[in-house]
């Protein structure tokens, strides 16, 4: 049912490298897994919503009033790699 | 009894009597905890600030030893959810329920041993190593918070909190022979509790017994306007439900729980527990739960969607660990997310990103995802439906006692089978807990589970309190037999 090309996809979608002999135990607990999870075709689901949130909650606002909140060089510095205030990555425009 | 023997109302009470101090409480449960943890592994990392009890420190309210699992922030404290891609992470800010315990005068011993992101319920997926159940050493303590079980079960901490996304409370209390509580979702802030599934996480309490578990909630639990999902319902004194009485009350059994694969040594118990309650006044009525065996389904779609949502923010830019492979594959920006991704996740949080992912994917999104959704729904209505002929619903907390260190760390799908009897609560976001309920032949705990309704947690309180009172397996202690 999934193949080792699809996980080699989902991988990709997932941006993991994942390593060549590791393709294949994947692809067989994922079987395992999804094969498990195909009970619940045999629900009658037409007349069902979804629930995303147990609670009957939307539109969470707050006042728009300015509070103290953390500070940037106290954020940034939770990454090993910062410059000028800013996170440093690996050249992306060549 | 050793001071760090004692539950925290025990402790309480010899401070108001002045047979104690906060400092005696402290150094009796961190020295004990060193030599003990030595064998049990329950905590990766002590703080890296010790309590201070100098003449200026103003007094404490409640100066009890408090662990907490490796995914609740303390500013300046590494958190890695003991996963090798947040090592090194020390977070700019405490969560809400650290803040709340610093403002109570807790006194926080370090953080415990997980499953990796909470993703197990064995502690064995830990970046660290297993942690090892303090009853029998060559079990596991359940999981994911078995580090918090076990650090309660061996006297390493007189409290401690864990997080319970589909049991990762109740499970590994029942392991270790303590009291686990899942509140209402929404009770308790997630602010600082890093994300595994937003929709079904919450913070709870692991103590000795009831009433510290009373005590502890009403430290944490509130709302905060800093988790929209919390919600603004007033809190309680939950002390005030300890009441040794279940008289008018009822108590319903899903016959959906009492199925094949229960251990007979914890079908045994949980019968046994129906007497204790019944003699104090309680009724017992059959209900059903019909949807019960899509749970584990639906919950295996729904929490590794959104944990492969949540866990996409670890690429190697902000947090803890970054690689570069040497050579390159598709641009040096994405060989580093996929290298640190690679390299950064155990293999359960692979398995379990993929899925998300998968079931989140063009194509399969109505299949799996909105499919698993609908089926909550219906988890739901169960629960909704039974509520309204019964007070509280009765099951054990697992299937069985605890398993032994490798027993399934090859087999995923029964790890997660594991958590049967707890998932559905996350799912319909009521409240639950586990207390211990007896010892199989072999000296295992065997735990207890209450549900009740939303917001119901002082009900849950009343009837474990009142079986509490009148058994005393909260009594018995690692190394008695």
């Amino acid at each position: 049912m999934i193949t080792q090309k699809d996980v080699k996809y989902i991988a990709s979608l997932s941006r993991i490298n994942l390593k060549e002999q590791e393709v294949g135990r994947l692809t067989k607990n994922l079987e395992a897994i999804l094969h498990y999870i195909e009970k619940l075709k045999k629900v009658d689901v037409s007349q069902v919503q979804p629930t995303s949130h147990v609670f009957p909650l939307n539109n969470v606002f707050r006042e728009d009033v300015v509070q103290p909140s953390l500070h940037q060089d106290k954020a940034i510095k939770i990454s090993q790699n910062h410059h000028q205030g800013s996170f440093k990555v690996p050249k992306v425009i060549e | 009894m050793n001071l760090f023997e004692h539950p925290a109302h025990e402790l309480l009470d010899l401070l108001k009597a002045q047979k104690t101090s906060a400092q005696a409480i402290f150094e009796s449960v961190f020295s004990h905890l060193k030599q003990s943890d030595k064998n049990i592994k329950a905590f990766v990392r002590l703080s890296h600030q010790l309590p201070d009890f100098g003449p200026a420190v103003p007094s404490r309210n409640y100066p009890i030893p408090i662990a907490l699992k490796d995914n609740i922030c303390v500013e300046g404290q590494e958190v890695t959810c003991c996963s090798h891609i947040l090592e090194g992470f020390k977070p700019p800010y405490d969560a809400t329920v650290t803040q709340k315990l610093k403002k109570s005068g807790a006194l926080i011993l370090g953080n415990t041993n997980m499953d990796e992101f909470a993703f197990g319920s064995s502690t064995e997926n830990s970046y660290y190593g297993p942690t090892r159940n303090p009853w029998d050493t060559a079990c596991v303590p359940g999981g994911s918070s078995g580090g918090s079980a076990a650090a309660v079960a061996a006297h390493e901490a007189v409290w401690a909190l864990g997080s319970d996304t589909g049991g990762s409370i109740r499970q590994p209390a029942a392991f270790c022979g303590v009291v686990g509580v899942k509140p209402t979702y929404g009770r308790v802030s997630r602010y600082g509790l890093i994300a595994f599934a937003s929709s079904l996480d919450q913070i709870g309490p692991i103590t000795k017994d009831v009433t510290d578990a009373a005590l502890l909630l009403n430290i944490i639990a509130g709302y905060d306007e800093r988790d929209s999902t919390s919600v603004n319902v007033p809190v309680p004194d939950y002390t005030k439900a300890l009441i040794n009485d279940a008289k008018g009350l009822k108590i319903g059994i899903p016959k959906e729980y009492f199925i094949e694969g229960m251990d007979p040594e914890v079908k045994q118990s949980i019968l046994e527990a129906i007497d204790v309650l019944k003699k104090k006044g309680a009724a017992f009525k059959e209900i059903s739960l019909p949807h019960t065996e899509y749970a584990v389904a639906t919950y295996y779609i729904i929490a590794t969607a959104e944990a492969s949502s949540n866990l996409a923010r670890y690429d190697g830019v902000q947090y803890g660990l970054r690689l570069q492979p040497q050579e390159t594959r598709k641009s040096a920006i994405v060989d580093m997310y996929e290298e640190t991704r690679d390299q950064g996740f155990g293999p359960e949080a692979k398995r379990r990103i993929m899925l998300g992912t998968y079931s989140l994917s063009s194509g399969y999104y109505d299949a799996y995802y909105l499919r698993g959704q609908k089926v909550r729904t219906l988890i739901k209505d169960d629960f909704d439906q039974a509520f309204k002929n019964c007070d509280a619903i009765l099951t054990p907390t697992a299937p069985t006692t605890a398993f032994r260190i490798g027993e399934k760390a090859n087999d995923p799908l029964s790890m997660y089978l594991s958590d049967i009897y707890t998932i559905s609560a996350n799912l319909a976001g009521v409240p639950a807990m586990s207390l211990p309920c007896g010892f199989s032949k072999n000296g295992l705990p065997i735990g207890l589970q209450i549900i009740t309704q939303s917001f119901a947690e002082e009900m849950m309180f009343r009837i474990a309190y009142t079986y509490e009172q009148n058994t005393d397996w909260h009594k018995r202690k690692v190394g008695q037999k």
